[in-house]
């Protein structure tokens, strides 16, 4: 069974929650004991209807403010697939959040409220999946039913959104769905009331959304953990490279260089946990064996010989600034690419976006907390990273702070 | 009955060994923390996956309340030989003996807040700088926020606002001098996910999980098994029943299900018509709505 991975954001009441409870419900993935608790809740509430939305708010301090302030997950699953949805709040205090959630998805799915259109929120939310080059969003136009399921009035929205993209230079596939998450319109099944709309509902949707499409043809990037040395009797000699194959595809018998030392090999076996396995496939923790004994170790990567990659040490990148503390230029930080880290220095400034309007400003002095722009980095050795363009999965980064240990900020590769 | 087809999203597996080695490469001191639950029999699994044909490079640690089912200390030992992992104990009675924390008393008295006490005590004396944990995000509200490298302070605890942003699949592990980090390699998956797993690995699991004969008492509305370690009032008269245990605990507030699951294919089926989530079977949550995470923010597991 394969896995999705979803974002989700929209502005405070647009019916985010309701949306992802009712999805919840509808493939009876909520337990009794659950729902019987939502159903309390809401009548202590004073409402009328169950309210789905409860299903999903978590921390007490939430509660306290009314409001989603970190990344929730939420799993459900079909005969098809499993599917885990990162749940961030919209506002813009909380960008950080938004992008650390939507790193590991592979489509958004973005809430309109049909009363009152295109928000803030809506612009940020296709901003961050532009930046983070989601393959797919969809934007679901929620409270249809306060708008008397009126085609035009979703037209308008499409319009609206398509406008942003466009200005944006969001490059993925923009879908879009008219729904009333609170009486499950358009949700699981088609609704009756926007017979004009003729195309899925959004559970059938996302079941059709293929997964990690594109990882199998990049070219291979072997991420090295750790060196496995069992020192037993049985494998005397064994010495195998623990990681993960981020993208691309590795076979025995393929001739292997390892980077940085330049050294090749050929793949002598495979292991995928107990088993040896003759081809291992992009996002799998292997256990890889070679035919030569050389020196590789943690950090390292492993690529295909004849395959292109490339060391850079000068760079620039987008990078997105998660710390309260402003970030000045010339400041060093520990970089991590993949698992391997390195002292690196931030060395100049290019345009930063202002999330609050998505409007570049020019000639900044410092990054802010949730700040997103372009920097100039020097790392203090070469790294072997691609574009993230072209491959993402070896073409982000993130920052950590010498001092306090915390992640700052995360980075993508622009060019080189 | 038909031929089932394997559902076990393979995703998840590597994505928990991935995380498992990146412990093993950036702490010096990780443990692997061992309840004797599926969960953590399943993280055992992983581990011994991740670094096979080597041995795990770190040891289990078990919290032993004392009030735990005679068939988990079977088991753990059990696991421990079969794996090679190194199995260090520690014991509630003991912080009791000492005088660090008090039995509970009334007929709710359980050891499970106790045992946070000796898990800190445990983490100091033994200097782990990493404990891998088997919570699943799914499990409970408070969880779903929870990261799968989680910092605790010098007093194990956890702050929901200040949790580092995990990007990708970038792990960052660096910590100050007395934190520590709790590990969650199964953060991403349901309990469904866990059994069938479970399953299509052929792991074995303790006995009680398995529908079997014995003495319950009934309590809210709910089966608890008769011990020794269960306070119980007069009306509350053990009977036997036909049960089985979705989640083990300690035996004073580990509800059973009636279950004639004698099988996992049976257990599967039962989840997914599942009436009662399972951690609606554990009595300490119940108290409040926001008990899992004022129990969180004190260093409970
Ligand atoms: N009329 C109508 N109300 C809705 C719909 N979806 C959500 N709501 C209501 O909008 C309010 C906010 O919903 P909620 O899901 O909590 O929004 P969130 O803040 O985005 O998570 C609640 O009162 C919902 O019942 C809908 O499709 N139609």
């Amino acid at each position: 069974m394969d896995v999705l991975r979803i974002a989700t954001a929209g502005s405070v009441d647009d019916g985010k929650s309701t949306l992802i409870g009712r999805l919840l419900y509808d493939t009876k993935s909520i337990t009794k004991d659950k729902l019987e608790a939502v159903e309390a809740s809401s009548k202590r509430k004073g409402l009328d209807f169950v309210d789905l939305s409860l299903l999903t708010d978590g921390l007490i301090a939430e509660r306290e403010q009314g409001i989603t302030i970190d990344v929730a997950h939420i799993y459900f699953a079909t005969e098809t697939r499993k599917y885990i949805i990162a749940d961030t709040p919209g506002h813009v205090e909380y960008t950080r959040n938004m992008i650390t959630g939507a790193s590991n998805a592979e489509a958004s799915i973005v809430l309109v409220d049909a009363r009152n259109g295109v928000s803030e929120q809506t612009r940020r939310h296709l901003f961050i999946s532009s930046l983070l080059e989601l393959e797919t969003v969809i934007v679901a136009v929620n409270k249809m039913d306060l708008v008397n399921f009126d085609e035009s009035v979703f037209n308008t929205i499409k319009e609206n959104v398509e406008g942003i993209a466009q200005k944006i230079g969001f490059k993925g596939s923009l879908h879009f769905i008219p729904l009333a998450a609170k009486y499950g319109d358009n949700v699981v099944t088609l609704s009756e009331k926007m017979p004009w709309y003729t195309d899925k509902p959004l559970l059938e949707y996302l079941e059709n959304l293929p997964v990690h499409a594109k990882d199998e043809n990049l070219p291979a990037r072997f991420h090295v953990q750790s060196v496995i040395r069992p020192h037993s009797e049985e494998y005397h000699d064994f010495r195998g490279y623990a990681g993960k194959l981020v993208s691309g595809t590795i076979e025995v018998g393929q001739k292997v260089i390892a980077l940085p030392s330049l050294r090749e090999s050929t793949v002598k076996a495979i292991y995928s946990g107990y088993e040896k396995v003759t081809k291992a496939h992009a996002g799998e923790s292997l256990n890889i064996e070679l035919v030569d004994d050389i020196d590789i170790s943690r950090g390292n990567t492993l690529v295909i010989e004849g395959a292109p990659y490339q060391q850079v040490s000068t760079f620039t990148a987008k990078l997105t600034w998660m710390s309260e503390q402003p970030l000045t230029a010339g400041r060093t930080f520990l970089l991590q690419h993949g698992v391997n880290r390195i002292k690196a220095k931030v060395l100049s400034f290019g345009h930063v976006i202002d999330m609050n309007t998505i409007e570049e400003k020019s000639e900044v002095r410092e990054f802010k907390l949730n700040d997103i722009g372009e920097v100039g980095i020097k790392t203090a050795k070469p790294i072997f990273a691609d574009l993230y363009h072209d491959n993402p999965h070896n073409g982000a980064f993130i920052l950590i702070d010498e001092y306090s240990n915390n992640t700052v900020a995360v980075g993508f590769i622009e060019s080189i | 009955m038909s031929e089932q087809k394997n559902i076990f999203p393979r995703e998840l597996e590597h994505e928990a060994i991935y995380i498992i080695r990146e412990v093993a490469a950036q702490f010096e001191r990780p443990a692997l923390l061992f309840s004797g639950g599926k969960d953590s029999i399943t993280l055992v699994q992983l581990a011994r996956k991740a670094f096979y044909p080597a041995k795990v490079p770190f040891p289990m640690l078990h919290i032993d309340t004392g009030h735990n089912f005679p068939e988990t200390i079977e088991f753990r030992d059990w696991l421990a030989k079969e794996s090679g992992m190194q199995l260090i104990v520690r014991y509630v009675q003991d912080s009791i003996d000492l005088g660090k924390v008090q039995e509970e008393t009334g007929k709710y008295a359980s050891r499970n807040m106790l045992q946070t006490v000796t898990l800190l005590d445990a983490i100091e004396e033994l200097k782990f700088d990493a404990c891998i944990g088997g919570a699943r995000r799914d499990e409970e509200k408070a969880r779903a926020k929870e990261r799968i490298f989680s910092v605790r302070d010098d007093f194990g605890q956890w702050d929901a606002k200040k949790q580092r942003p995990e990007l990708f699949d970038m792990l960052n592990g660096k910590i100050n001098i007395g934190e520590n980090v709790r590990v969650f390699p199964i953060s991403n998956w349901t309990e469904l996910d866990v059994w069938s797993y479970i399953k299509e690995d052929g792991i074995p699991i303790p006995s009680i999980y398995y529908s079997h004969e014995r003495e319950i008492i009934e309590r809210d509305g709910m089966y608890w098994p008769a011990s020794p370690f269960l306070n119980t009032t007069e009306d509350e008269v053990p009977f036997k029943a036909t049960v089985r245990f979705r989640t083990v605990g300690d035996m004073t507030c580990t509800a059973a299900v009636l279950s004639e699951a004698v099988t996992i294919d049976r257990i599967i089926e039962e989840i997914k018509e599942a009436t009662i989530s399972e951690r609606g079977a554990r009595i300490d949550d119940k108290r409040s709505e926001a008990a899992m995470e004022k129990r969180k923010q004190v260093g409970y597991f």
